[in-house]
């Protein structure tokens, strides 16, 4: 009887050991923040590559999501003469809620996936072991700039997002569906604060935070060869996309 | 047989509830080549891992240099890591840097004076036969020079112990010698302690001063080279049949095993 119950719970007591492991591996790569010696290089690498290197689809994606959430908005609000209210209703949701979701995603596929493939292809051809035996402890030299990084530029690319999301609508609004620009940015004006802004990069940070400790866990325990390389990419992405939304609920129920 | 550089004493390791190593008890000599032979699953890689430190026993002890290796941590495990080099099996470089960032990767780490930096690293490579290869990156070097670069990397520190897992692993017979000779040579030119992890029986007696072999988690048989060939253990008989190498050859080669 016990073993079959050791044989049932064997994958959920493995599945909060992994757990564990990745908030032990985040305290750890947090406590190297604070002690030297700091890696300045490799976190301007990594700003780098997160901010810089993310910023192209970012803004591309930003910009139509604004432009299809106006003309959805102006088409529903057009049944009920209510065409002014496009642009608060755009900037609310953008602001809040697929600002930092959708970046937070494009982050995943585009930095996530390739931390899991740098450091799972470090990890199986004993490249993280080499560090080791060089006496480098790989968390610090891999994980902390990477998770700085990453949790730095999160809220900047959301900014960005929402920005060029907000230029999407108003000239879907107003150059293409011919809408009183004057309505749209009075609505802009008089619903959103600056609350919504701000709730919405600290969504951004957590889910930055998020991305960065799943992505690199789950490279740094990759394992298998090539195969064990992609298994630990597919999870860093699926992972931290759930992460994404059931965070952004838990987020949202708090600060709303 | 020398002083030992490096103590075991029953040690053990546990994966789980797979015991890998089930009481090992070894004295590696000072000044001279060991070579850890036995089979694929043995145990050879956990127990250089143990030796430094890359993975923690189940039990016994570990003494390096007069120094017990349990409970050491950050800047202690940080000083007795340095006694090591280590070169993997298949060299472990950073792909992303060139042959001369590489080898300089320890000695930036260990904060040595930027301008002395490219001196230190001309030379290692010039030591080794490395001359030309300095902007190169590691996809474009071939297995043996792969394995010249790691120990390029391994050796600048001047450590004192010497690790190699598997060095001839996947080399044609060719790179096999050049590499067999390249341990040799850094075993003179760097006077270090070697251990040698290998399952290549002919490399494994062209280098070994001594040879420990391990079976099923234990050390089977353990002494000068020269003596192991004649052990009676059966164990180390049907090994050194299987492999279907001329031993005596091999010991010839290195001039009959250690003294």
């Amino acid at each position: 009887m016990s073993r079959a119950l050791k044989v049932l719970a064997a994958p959920l007591i493995a599945r909060i050991e992994d757990v564990g492991r990745m908030v032990l591996m985040f305290l750890g790569a947090l406590a190297w923040l604070f002690r030297p010696p700091f890696r300045t290089m490799n976190f301007v690498h990594a700003l780098h590559f997160v901010g810089v290197g993310s910023l192209f689809i970012v803004l591309l994606t930003g910009t139509f999501t604004g432009a299809v959430l106006a003309l959805q908005a102006q088409h529903a609000f057009h049944m009920f003469n209510a065409e002014s209210m496009v642009g608060g209703t755009v900037a609310l949701s953008l602001a809040r809620e697929l600002g930092p979701v959708l970046t937070a995603l494009m982050v995943t596929a585009r930095v996530g996936s390739a931390m899991a493939t740098e450091l799972g292809t470090m990890r199986v051809t004993e490249q993280i072991d080499a560090l080791e035996a060089l006496a480098v402890n790989p968390v610090q030299y891999l994980v902390t700039p990477r998770l700085l990084a990453t949790t730095v530029m999160m809220p900047l690319l959301n900014a960005a997002f929402v920005f060029v999301g907000m230029i999407g609508a108003w000239v879907v609004s107003t150059v293409i569906l011919n809408g009183d620009p004057g309505f749209f940015m009075n609505k802009v004006i008089t619903w959103s604060e600056a609350a919504d802004l701000i709730n919405g990069m600290v969504k951004a940070l957590v889910f930055g935070t998020i991305v960065a400790t799943v992505s690199c866990y789950r490279g740094f325990h990759a394992g298998g060869g090539a195969r064990g390389v992609g298994l630990a990419t597919t999870q860093a992405v699926v992972t931290s996309s759930i992460l994404i939304f059931v965070g952004d609920y838990f987020l949202t129920l708090a600060m709303y | 047989m020398p002083d030992p550089i490096l103590t075991v004493r029953d040690v053990r390791k546990s994966f789980g509830e797979y015991e890998v190593l089930k009481g090992v008890d070894l004295d590696v000599a000072e000044g001279r080549i060991t070579v850890i032979i036995g089979g694929s699953g043995s145990g050879k890689t956990v127990l250089v891992k143990l030796m430094i430190g890359l993975l923690t026993p189940t039990g016994g002890e570990i003494v390096v240099d007069g120094e017990r290796l349990a409970g050491l941590q950050g800047q202690a495990l940080t000083r007795l890591r340095s006694k090591f080099g280590m070169v993997f099996q298949q060299a472990a470089l950073f792909d992303s840097m060139t042959v001369y960032e590489n080898v300089a990767f320890p000695l930036v780490e260990r904060r040595v004076p930027r301008r002395e930096i490219p001196a230190r690293v001309a030379n290692q490579l010039r030591v080794l036969g490395l001359q030309g290869a300095e902007r190169k990156f590691p996809a474009e070097l071939s297995g043996g020079m792969r394995k010249r670069v790691g120990l390029a990397r391994a050796a600048i520190l001047n450590p004192k112990i010497m690790i190699y897992d598997e060095p001839t692993t996947g080399l044609d017979p060719v790179t096999t010698r050049q590499v067999d000779e390249m341990i040799l040579e850094a075993q003179e030119k760097f006077h270090v302690t070697s251990i040698v992890i290998s399952h290549d029986m002919a490399s494994a007696f062209r280098i070994a001063d001594y040879v420990a072999f391990v079976y099923e988690g234990r050390i089977a048989a353990y002494g000068a080279a020269a003596d192991i060939v004649r052990s009676e253990n059966p164990r180390v008989q049907e090994f050194l049949r299987s492999s279907g190498v001329s031993i005596d050859a091999a010991l010839a080669s290195k001039g009959g095993g250690a003294a």
